[in-house]
């Protein structure tokens, strides 16, 4: 996968950190909403991301990131519930914990190979929201009601509303982790990874401790994730389990082959992808039904799920792979 | 002349002025979502995910704004009615609720489903002064008027409930020894909760054993014989359609026969009776509110039969013993009603003051006796509810509609 310029790179920092500023130009444009969605957005690209260096990097296939998510969630709720814990401090111990829960997953999922780690993870995404609900840890998760927190407020008295603080705290928060990832991808141990990813053998001969980089790298890859789990926890200011059930781990898994396997900016369009068009395929949908007129009732997913056959078959490597191919297709002509 | 006209202009501002002001005293007011066309009206709700079923209601609802239109509207005002899907999880519903409140601005929620999903926006739309009206879970948490002023239920809540199957086995079991099957979630807590509240200090004492299951589980079985061996000689069945019928037909099949007690959520003849085997249900006490379209007896109730017009002809296909449709048209017939009292001052706050000032409102589908009464004090809309004990193959109300103010 190409590397993304870095002009480019600039000039997307430079947008994104600028657009709330010109809410009092376009009030329309800039609405809070809107910041909250691209919010959302963000903290689907930093899970996504975290999928992306298990699977796209790795080569180890995760159903279950959902489960990671939740417990990145949960962390950072208990802890701000229970402990008073400001909600920057959650984000760290977020890390370490899913970091710890990753790791230790990763054990025996060395013995698991492909389409078998694959249903591993599924029964743990399967599991973890019952184990929220377990009688034990009620005191602790609040079982099935959950816990209602609080929404970041706006420190240093900065001119600046809560949805908009929320932006910019999503937005350092991503900015730090891609870079982070890109750092070590791009150093002997991203290396490492990807050979392992490529011939596993092969890398085991040339001395590559390939037990070692498969158990960190579930553990770093399940530590990104928990990171989305603890902003989004602050994003929506409650968590349930009702929030983390199946359809969030394939949710994760559409936006990364969507997005593009084994690519950063692909994590980010992954992203950026499937809260668009979960949105849009609702709006789609009553479209046809009430502007339109015509007589199908076409259920959103029917949309998403016609969206997407589409786009594989058009860009199978997702979408970042497939804007690569097409631009270098028009350079030759 | 020049004076003449100097004079005539100023006459003819003067009078506009009068005329300003005067229609400013008769104005129409409004918020977010209402002008002199339409009234915005979100909701939002599971069509797709686990709790699909429930989707229904939305489509429901959807049907009847189609009939006010029809009809020519409320008060002349269209209602938009803008419905989502949160696929039941509560962080899509912060995410639909934000877009219907500040992209679409919508005068009001109506009838969002879910404890949970309601949980996560009520902050929110306290905070946004945004009614959160008739809400779609029968949670005792709703009517707080005090914590939450914009937050309102409609059903009786599930620990009222409670409170009254306890009331009724202190009156009528003597030495009653309990046996409850739970769904471990917080609709079953809510009853369970209630239950205990009921039966008072010494409710330790009577509760032989309480049994829980998930939602997950494939039958409940191995609960109903825990249940048996337990001795006790009343069953409380605090279960989802599904799972009550198993019980029922369990607790048959293993001659266990206690006085049985199941919640209003499953007292459907059409989806927990029948499969049950009426046979096995005979003598089963629940409670109800609302008229069931699959008992004959309400075959000739004029407000049934209003309803199954407006099936026919605004839900084309739609199974018409699914009593989510009943609970659908009431609630929004209240909604309507409401509307229809706030005239010409759509404004929010007028919204729940209408919301919280009806006296005994009589409301379709609603069992004979049973009305809506709230107040600025009182954000249950609906508190009574009728026990009716199973015969043959249909339920058979019994003893006086009751009310209990247990929160």
């Amino acid at each position: 996968m190409p590397a993304f310029p870095k002009k480019w790179l600039w000039v997307v920092l430079v947008v994104a950190f600028g657009w709330p500023l010109l809410a009092p130009v376009f009030p329309d444009l800039v609405s809070n909403y809107r910041l909250f969605l691209v919010s959302t957005m963000i903290i689907a690209a930093i899970a996504v991301l975290g999928l992306n260096l298990l699977t796209g990097f790795n080569g180890q296939i995760s159903l279950g990131h959902g489960a990671f998510y939740a417990v990145g969630a949960y962390t950072a709720a208990i802890l701000m519930d229970k402990l008073n814990v400001p909600y920057y401090a959650t984000l760290p111990a977020a890390a370490v914990v899913c970091f710890v829960v990753g790791y230790l997953f990763g054990q025996p999922a060395l013995k698991l190979e492909g389409h078998y780690l694959a249903l591993a993870t599924f029964a743990l995404a399967l599991a973890v929201p019952q184990i929220l609900k377990y009688k034990w840890l009620e005191d602790l998760t609040g079982g099935v009601q959950g816990i209602v927190l609080m929404k970041p407020e706006v420190p240093f008295n900065l001119p600046l509303n809560e949805d908009q603080w929320l932006y910019y705290y999503c937005l350092v928060t991503m900015v730090v982790l891609f870079w982070a990832a890109n750092n070590m991808l791009n150093s002997r141990s991203g290396r490492a990874m990807m050979a392992i990813r490529d011939h596993y053998m092969a890398a085991d001969t040339m001395g590559i401790n390939t037990a070692r980089y498969k158990t960190v790298t579930f553990g770093i890859s399940a530590a990104y994730t928990g990171i989305a789990g603890a902003l989004s926890a602050s994003a929506i200011a409650f968590v349930a389990p009702d929030s983390f059930n199946i359809f969030l781990s394939i949710k994760f898994l559409i936006g990364l082959v969507v997005g593009g396997v084994g690519s950063l900016v692909g994590s980010v369009v992954g992203g950026i992808f499937y809260v668009l068009v979960d949105n849009s395929a609702q709006a789609i949908s009553t479209f046809i039904k009430n502007d339109l007129g015509l007589q199908f009732d076409l259920s959103a997913y029917t949309i998403f799920g016609l969206l997407l056959i589409i786009l594989m078959y058009l860009m199978p490597q997702g979408i970042v792979g497939g804007v690569y191919l097409l631009f270098r297709r028009l350079r030759r002509s | 002349m020049n004076t003449n006209r100097r004079t005539f202009i100023g006459g003819v501002s003067a009078a506009a002025l009068l005329s300003g002001t005067t229609t400013a005293f008769a104005q129409k007011k409004y918020d977010d979502g209402a002008t002199d066309k339409e009234i915005k009206i979100g909701h939002c709700g599971p069509y797709s995910g686990p709790a699909s079923a429930y989707g229904v209601i939305g489509k429901g609802i959807e049907g009847y704004w189609k009939m006010v239109n029809d009809q020519g509207g409320i008060n002349g005002r269209k209602v938009n009615f803008i419905t989502l899907d949160d696929g039941y999880s509560p962080a899509k519903t912060v995410e639909v609720v934000r877009q219907l409140v500040e992209q679409d601005k919508v005068l009001l929620c109506f009838n969002t489903l879910g404890t949970p999903s309601n949980t996560a926006i009520q902050k929110y739309m306290n905070q946004k002064k945004v009614p959160q009206l008739y809400v779609a879970t029968g949670a005792s948490k709703w009517g707080k008027p005090k914590e939450f002023p914009w937050t309102m239920g409609y059903q009786p809540d599930y620990h009222t409930e409670g409170v009254i199957y306890a009331k009724h086995i202190l009156a009528n079991v003597k030495d009653a020894k309990v046996g409850i099957l739970m769904q471990n979630d917080d609709f079953g807590k809510d009853y369970v909760d209630g239950f205990k509240e009921g039966l008072g200090k010494d409710n330790a004492k009577m509760i032989a054993k309480l049994a829980t299951y998930e939602v997950t589980d494939p039958t409940v079985d191995s609960q109903i014989i825990q249940l048996k061996d337990s001795g006790a000689n009343v069953f409380f069945n605090v279960a989802t359609p599904k799972f009550a019928a198993q019980a029922i037909r369990k607790a048959a099949d293993i001659s266990w026969k206690p006085k049985q007690y199941m919640t209003n959520v499953s007292a459907s003849v059409a989806s927990v009776m029948k499969p049950a085997g009426f046979d096995n249900a005979q003598g089963i006490i629940t409670a109800a509110y609302l008229k069931d379209p699959t008992e004959k007896r309400w075959n000739d109730d004029a407000d049934m039969k209003t309803w199954r017009e407006w099936m026919t002809k605004y839900m084309p296909g739609a199974n018409q013993g699914d009593a989510n449709y009943i609970f659908a048209y009431s609630v929004s017939f209240l909604m309507h009603q409401t509307l229809k009292n706030c005239g010409d001052e759509l404004t929010r706050a007028n919204v729940m003051k209408q919301a919280a000032s009806f006296k005994k409102l009589k409301v379709p589908l609603l069992l004979p006796g049973i009305t809506v009464s709230t107040s600025a004090t009182d954000f249950y809309p609906i508190q009574s509810v009728q026990l009716q004990s199973f015969k043959g193959e249909t339920w058979e109300l019994f003893g006086e509609v009751m009310a209990a103010e247990s929160t």
